[in-house]
């Protein structure tokens, strides 16, 4: 006990600084519970440390493990809309396209869907995407300290929850998207409003970059901080805006055009290191970008109809429903057998707020289908986040784990 | 006569203390999270009901608010944040996924947070709308000023049982 | 564009590859379970191919699959009956970066014998992902460095995802001591002190 005490208060000559006495140390194991206050679901990571650098970490997903595969399994096609809803939850409609898409390949439909249904998917799923992006920084500079941000990010997300809940009738689980089409059209005047409400969220954007982007805190943060090279973002797997990040130029709507991404023009931006900066930057870059989107959208957008013709495909409409034996009839075999999907797999992936969101169906010709499994990118990026965390402080943590977007129930299905 | 009068006001009163300010502690899961960000947000207050600031810390917490799915996996981890908190505490199943496990009948989410540990409020949706949480609240304020919550009735019982414990010990 | 990997693949291991299709513009190649390492190493290093990327592991269980036979009614499909035939078909997805074109590997496991290779030293990704595989069906795969359940908790008998598996069988952890309803037919079990460190 003397002997510790001479050590830590204080020496008695000069020459006891030289000898540096070690003081023992040991690496500790600490546990980062399942319920903790980043707000980004529940994972369990179980750290070893050296002080309060990092040395092993064993992140334990799991908790939020809802069954994706098991339930659509005996679910027709169209009840797996809401469970699609719930996979990525801040950008739910990215999810509905992405499975829509994947049964109507199987079906062999997807050049017959209507012109106009195609447009009002991606209009939608670039709204989806903003909000995926607002709710991403905001809850991360909100960990850091930066409570404004947050306020006037959930503000704009606000606006935009009330606009989708004008078109599929609820604020954040839509269900909106059906296989074929969608299930109803864009309300009157809802364009004018949207981008009434776009122009006040460039306002915010701006805003909120005067904050953060030149604030020593914030730079200090996340700067350098999970630094991933290129060549490693590739073999595990990256995808989306923290690939793009890296410097990883892959952006499926880019690479594997889908739906009607070749007749708008957007630019895809890159980062250089890769670290927590970087991965923000791209993210408000990508928000800008989805706006460029949706005006091109506006101006293009045909009249016709918003679901196709095929009888085997969609429900009839309610009058045929109401006043018709056929109608009715068909109405009821859809509800109850579902879509018949003739037998086969295929895979389909779209862009995801988070990056390849991909369905991966095995159908046999019954109105269920016989597997659908999702490819979430969440899972594959926290899988990298173990790697990405050794030698940073815990501290560090934060804003590493907040600028991946794991989302828990894209991450454990 | 007197004397009850004087603990049953200075229980109304500290009742009412309690229920004008809850710390909360959101156990979040899943997509009822998004609607507690909003809830907390600026557009729909939880700051006019002295709800404002959430406490990460079971110990300090007296509104633990179950937010989203609880699985299987994670019902050892809400016993024990449970049992952390320090009487009295409330608990509110935010969403029909903590209330009765939702569309979710599967071999992994449990079906309703109540499983596990005792409820006071129940806010059905899929996600509720920041309203009906709001009005949660208020039913869960008015519980609280009758002094109805289950860990406040909870020690009524136990007081009352020591009370005859000790009338029982006395006589004899 | 694509099937010429296939064929550039079916001129390299002419034995291993059992079939190649190409449904729905996707390309897929049925593997012989011993050579899978060696193909999937081939199809990372050699410059024409140039598979960095993974993209998803997982398995399909053959127990009821229908299919069209050859009068092109919908049966089931023979899963058991001959030693050959397997009931789980691993799938790998591999894409490039460089050349964007995509691949996916198929490799039949029987029942008794749930073994595969693990690609996991050669694509990191796959670590993960495997795990879930193993977690969800009861693949084991050799060579992988950590194989544990990473979605369920290890206390779960069984293999969740396979068709055998009623959806709705829980295996509690923990259930409250006063609960009045007994959950479907499984016992409730009250937590003992010390029982269950999370």
């Amino acid at each position: 006990m003397s002997e510790l005490k001479q050590l830590v208060l204080g020496r008695k000559d000069v020459q006891d600084l030289d000898q540096e006495q070690a003081l023992p140390n040991e690496l500790m194991t600490v546990n980062m519970g399942p319920s903790h206050p980043a707000m980004h679901g529940t994972v369990r990571i179980v750290l070893t440390v050296d002080g309060e650098r990092i040395v092993a970490s064993d992140v334990h997903p799991g908790y939020l493990h809802r069954c994706f595969e098991k339930e659509s399994e005996s679910a027709t096609y169209t009840q797996i809309f809401p469970y699609t809803d719930r996979l990525n939850y801040v950008s739910p409609m990215n999810n509905n396209v992405g499975y829509a898409m994947a049964v109507e390949k199987l079906l062999g439909i997807t050049k017959e869907i209507p012109r106009r249904a195609e447009y009002v998917r991606v209009i939608v799923s670039e709204v989806s995407r903003i909000t995926d992006h607002l709710t991403c920084v905001g809850a991360s500079a909100m960990e850091l300290g930066a409570f404004t941000p947050f306020l006037y990010f959930l503000k704009c997300r606000e606006w935009l929850y009330i606009l989708l809940e004008e078109v599929s009738g609820a604020r954040l689980t839509h269900s909106y998207v059906r296989v074929g089409g969608v299930s109803k059209d864009l309300p009157e005047g809802w364009l004018d409003r949207l981008f009434a409400r776009l122009d006040e969220i460039k306002v915010v954007i701006v805003e909120v970059e005067d904050m953060l982007n030149n604030n020593k805190i914030f730079r200090d943060r996340m700067a350098d901080i999970g630094k991933f090279s290129k060549e490693d973002a590739i073999a595990y797997g990256l995808t989306g805006p923290i690939a793009r990040a890296c410097g990883v130029d892959y952006d499926v709507r880019k690479d594997y055009p889908y739906s009607i991404y070749p007749e708008v023009e957007f630019d895809v931006p890159l980062g250089t290191t890769g670290d927590c900066f970087d991965r923000y930057l791209v993210r408000i870059e990508e928000i800008k970008q989805s706006i460029r989107i949706l005006h091109q959208c506006a101006k293009q957008l045909p009249d016709g109809p918003v679901i196709i013709d095929d009888p085997r495909v969609a429900l009839p409409d309610k009058r045929g429903t109401y006043n018709t034996i056929e109608s009715m009839i068909r109405h009821f075999k859809h509800i109850v057998d579902g879509i018949k999907v003739p037998c086969g797999e295929g895979y389909t992936f779209v862009e995801g707020g988070n990056g390849e969101l991909g369905f991966f169906i095995v159908a046999d010709a019954t109105g269920r289908p016989y597997k659908c499994y999702c490819r979430s990118p969440s899972f594959v990026h926290l899988a990298s986040a173990g790697k990405t965390m050794h030698g940073h402080l815990i501290a560090d943590i934060v804003p590493i784990f907040g600028m991946i977007n794991m989302i828990g129930g894209e991450c454990d299905k | 006569m007197g004397l009850e009068l004087v603990t049953t006001k200075l229980e109304d009163a500290a009742n009412w203390g309690r229920k004008f300010s809850l710390f909360t502690y959101p156990f979040v899961t899943a997509c009822c999270g998004m609607e507690f960000m909003s809830v907390a947000a600026p557009k729909y207050d939880l700051a006019r009901f002295g709800a404002e600031f959430p406490r990460f810390s079971p110990r300090q917490a007296d509104l633990l608010m179950i937010v989203g799915t609880i699985t299987e996996k994670q019902g050892p981890a809400l016993k024990r944040v449970y049992d952390q908190m320090a009487e009295p505490k409330w608990v509110i199943a935010f969403g029909v996924c903590a209330s009765t496990g939702g569309f979710y009948q599967n071999y992994h989410a449990m079906p309703g947070a109540d499983q596990v540990i005792p409820v006071d409020v129940y806010i059905p949706g899929c996600p509720p709308r920041p309203e009906q949480v709001l009005d949660a609240l208020i039913l869960l304020q008015k519980r609280i000023q009758d002094g109805r919550g289950h860990s406040q009735l909870r020690h009524k019982r136990e007081q009352a049982a020591l009370a005859r414990e000790r009338v029982a010990s006395g006589e004899d | 564009m694509a099937q010429k990997i296939l064929d550039a693949l079916t001129k390299k291991f002419a034995a291993a590859i059992e079939q190649t299709t190409s449904d729905h513009g996707d390309e897929v190649a049925y593997v012989a379970r011993e050579q899978l390492h060696e193909i999937a190493t081939w199809l990372k290093t050699d410059p024409e191919m140039a598979f960095d990327s993974p993209v998803f592991v997982t398995a399909i269980d053959l127990l009821d699959l229908r299919r069209p036979d050859e009068h092109g009614r919908v049966v089931e499909i023979d899963v058991g009956v001959h030693p050959n035939l397997g009931r789980f078909e691993v799938c790998f997805q591999l894409r490039s970066q460089t050349h964007k074109h995509r691949i996916r590997l198929k490799v039949r496991v029987t029942e008794a014998d749930p073994r595969c290779a693990s690609l996991a030293s050669l694509w990191p990704a796959f670590d993960w992902q495997e795990r879930e595989t193993f977690d969800m069906y009861g693949i084991r795969f050799d060579g992988h460095p950590d194989l544990r359940r990473i979605y369920l908790y290890e206390e779960f008998v069984g293999y969740p995802l396979r068709r055998d598996y009623p959806k709705e069988k829980r295996q509690p952890l923990v259930r409250r001591d006063d609960l009045l309803i007994a959950p479907d037919s499984l016992t409730i079990k009250t937590e003992r002190e010390g029982d269950r460190d999370v």
